[in-house]
């Protein structure tokens, strides 16, 4: 499970001064459940996501991951999480088996574990014809297909996806897709955020709107539709979003 | 402190730099042929350029020496010198190496000298002109051989022995034993050598598991994964000094055998065989792991240092315009200490690189002061735990690592 309680983050910019990234942001994310975090480029997505990855530490407030905070505890949040986005590159001079086997040892995993989970993923992936081929001679479909048994590689419970099939073509697309849907599946919390609102619909059981980083609304998209009269999730969104981005375009 | 993560993380950056063909280049390939290629190639050049400007007869023009028959006629006889007529732009020729040299016989020179008149001979030369300087010395030893017959005839006629003019023979004896005089000779660029190349070993290694990193977008991939991230700049910092001793080492090696086979060809003078033998000789087993020793503490600086500068740039290309410069900080020190009279004291010792490069020079020539030995490697090491230390600070810093 993922709490995050008046989560902030602030970055001190020489032009601009005090840029606040993530205001005060509180939600849940349930296991078994698809939590889909919505805004548009700058919006403060993808700060959250990293403050939940431990990558970046929050300003102010918190957030617990499987009950492990996220400023006390990283290195165990980040041992019960899996986190993926387009910024997490391979290591182009290590075979696609290396670098799974590299973040499994990083994740404590012995050896006769190991193996076993690795040859169950590239199993299930359909990875074993380029288990011995370095990251940088994979096609795009590959490398999405390595990063993933990556993340699954020590089977964390909750998976942070950040804009997962950002410039990716449909095929890669939807084998991202389909994974998330299998993690769910699967009883993992998985958080997952994008500006693509079709993916949004067809995946996630709770969203969360957020602007300016500030999250404005959230709830299932029934519950949307139901607020703002909207059948559809861009119509939503525009009139979440509008007063907001009007108000900063004006700042 | 989780030895298993550091060296999870160590064995990783090392498959990788083994198959980067940049890091195998500069860590690997340049140390071994840089001084095969500086010292045996150079040094071959110029024993054949020297050789073939040996094997040249030299034109040397006459002035004068008309009435002076015996002289020309015995400057004539010498062997490979071609004497010819003097023309009146001498000079030029000279400078337009036509002619090697000219030699001036003064007017009434062989009477003055059976008068025991003293007369001067000039020599005119082009000066640092390799070719011209031969020419030169043969004219000046016929001289010479000459003025000595001369010398002698005289104290003959007038029944006095030699030692006249020569009261006694002046000799000059090393005693120092041959390691200690090749020591002092290249004890200093050994030093040099061990310090410069454990810095650009560790340059390439630094900026690529930094700000290569970066660049290449898996800084968050491995940020995303359990391990601390003391533990993943120790196994980088790890990395980077294996590349920075492991260049030092293969430089080291690699200068003991051009050495040896530059000696070898060169066909230098007896004392000068014995002195290389020597240094070659005493760079054994003690003398390798003391100079060794004393550049750990240095390496690990380097090392330091240069992961924390590369980690503050975004790209591999900015890494390198911030690194550049240091190797201008590095040279001066080192070359500092290869100065004629600079010598090992105490307050030397505090002043990093240049007391390591000075302590190497007196290790290479067998001296061991112990407790400078025990100020530099000390100071040395407080050096390189505080580069050290900010550099895990500066890995924690999220400005560093995410700098827009």
């Amino acid at each position: 499970m993922i709490e995050a309680r008046s989560l902030s983050k602030r970055f001190q910019d020489k032009k601009r001064g005090e840029i606040r990234a993530v205001d005060n942001v509180s939600f849940t994310c349930q296991p078994g459940k698809i939590y889909g975090l919505l805004g548009a480029n700058g919006a403060g997505k993808t700060t959250t996501l990293r403050m939940l990855a431990t990558i970046l530490e929050p300003t102010d407030g918190t957030a617990t991951i499987c009950g492990y905070d996220v400023i006390e505890h990283p290195e165990k949040v980040r041992a019960n999480v899996g986190f993926l986005s387009t910024a997490t590159a391979l290591y182009r001079r290590l075979t696609a088996q290396e670098f799974v086997e590299y973040f499994g040892r990083l994740n404590g995993l012995d050896e006769a574990t190991l193996k076993k989970r690795v040859d169950s993923i590239f199993n299930r992936l359909d990875m074993n014809g380029f288990r011995d081929r370095r990251c940088d001679k994979l096609s795009t479909g590959m490398m999405q297909k390595t990063s993933i048994a990556r993340t699954l590689v020590h089977d964390p419970p909750v998976m942070i996806f950040d804009e997962p099939t950002n410039g990716l073509d449909i095929m890669t697309a939807r084998t991202i897709t389909s994974f998330i849907r299998e993690c769910r599946n699967n009883g993992k919390t998985v958080i997952f955020s994008t500006h693509i609102m079709a993916e949004v619909e067809k995946l996630c059981d709770t969203i969360g709107i957020i602007q300016s980083g500030k999250l404005l609304v959230e709830g299932t998209l029934p519950q949307l539709r139901d607020k703002y009269a909207e059948h559809e999730l861009e119509e939503i969104f525009v009139k979440v979003v509008t007063p907001h981005y009007v108000a900063e375009e004006n700042n | 402190m989780s030895l298993r993560n550091i060296g999870i993380v160590y064995r990783k950056e090392l498959t990788e730099a083994i198959r980067d063909r940049r890091t195998v280049i500069s860590t690997i390939l340049v140390p071994l042929l840089l001084f095969p290629v500086l010292s045996v190639g150079f040094g071959s050049l110029a024993v054949m350029l020297v050789g073939k400007a040996k094997e040249e007869t030299p034109k040397v023009m006459l002035r004068g020496g008309e009435d002076s028959p015996e002289v020309v006629a015995g400057l004539k006889k010498l062997d490979k010198i071609e004497i010819v007529p003097e023309t009146p732009n001498w000079k030029d020729q000279i400078i337009n190496k036509e002619v090697r040299a000219a030699v001036e016989i003064p007017s009434g020179f062989q009477t003055d000298v059976a008068q025991q008149k003293s007369d001067t001979v000039n020599i005119y030369n082009y000066e640092g002109e390799l070719k011209s300087e031969f020419a030169t010395d043969k004219v000046e030893k016929y001289l010479k051989d000459y003025s000595d017959t001369l010398v002698k005839d005289r104290l003959a006629a007038k029944n006095l022995p030699v030692a006249v003019l020569k009261p006694f023979e002046l000799k000059r004896e090393n005693v120092a034993p041959p390691e200690k005089v090749s020591g002092a000779a290249f004890g200093g660029i050994i030093g040099y050598m061990v310090i410069l190349l454990c810095m650009t070993g560790a340059m390439y290694p630094a900026m690529d598991l930094t700000a290569g990193e970066k660049e290449r977008g898996t800084m968050e991939t491995i940020l995303s994964s359990p391990i601390s991230r003391t533990h993943l700049v120790l196994g980088k910092f790890f990395l980077i000094l294996t590349a920075a001793l492991g260049t030092a080492a293969l430089s080291v090696l690699s200068m003991g055998v051009s050495f040896s086979v530059l000696s070898h060809y060169t066909g230098q003078t007896a004392d000068g065989r014995a002195a290389a033998a020597g240094f070659i000789l005493h760079l054994g087993p003690k003398t390798v792991i003391s100079v060794f020793l004393m550049a750990l503490p240095i390496a690990v600086l380097f090392s330091a240092v240069l992961m924390t500068i590369a980690l503050f740039a975004k790209t591999y290309k900015e890494a390198q315009s911030y690194l550049t410069p240091m190797t201008f900080i590095v040279i001066v020190p080192a070359i500092a200490s290869m100065l004629p009279g600079v010598e090992l004291t105490s307050k030397l010792s505090l002043i990093p690189i240049l007391s390591t490069s000075l302590l190497c020079k007196e290790l290479v020539a067998g001296t061991y002061h112990w407790n400078l030995i025990a100020i530099i490697f000390s100071s040395t090491c407080v050096y390189a735990a505080a580069a050290l230390f900010i550099a895990i600070k500066m890995f924690q810093r999220e400005a560093v690592l995410f700098r827009s």
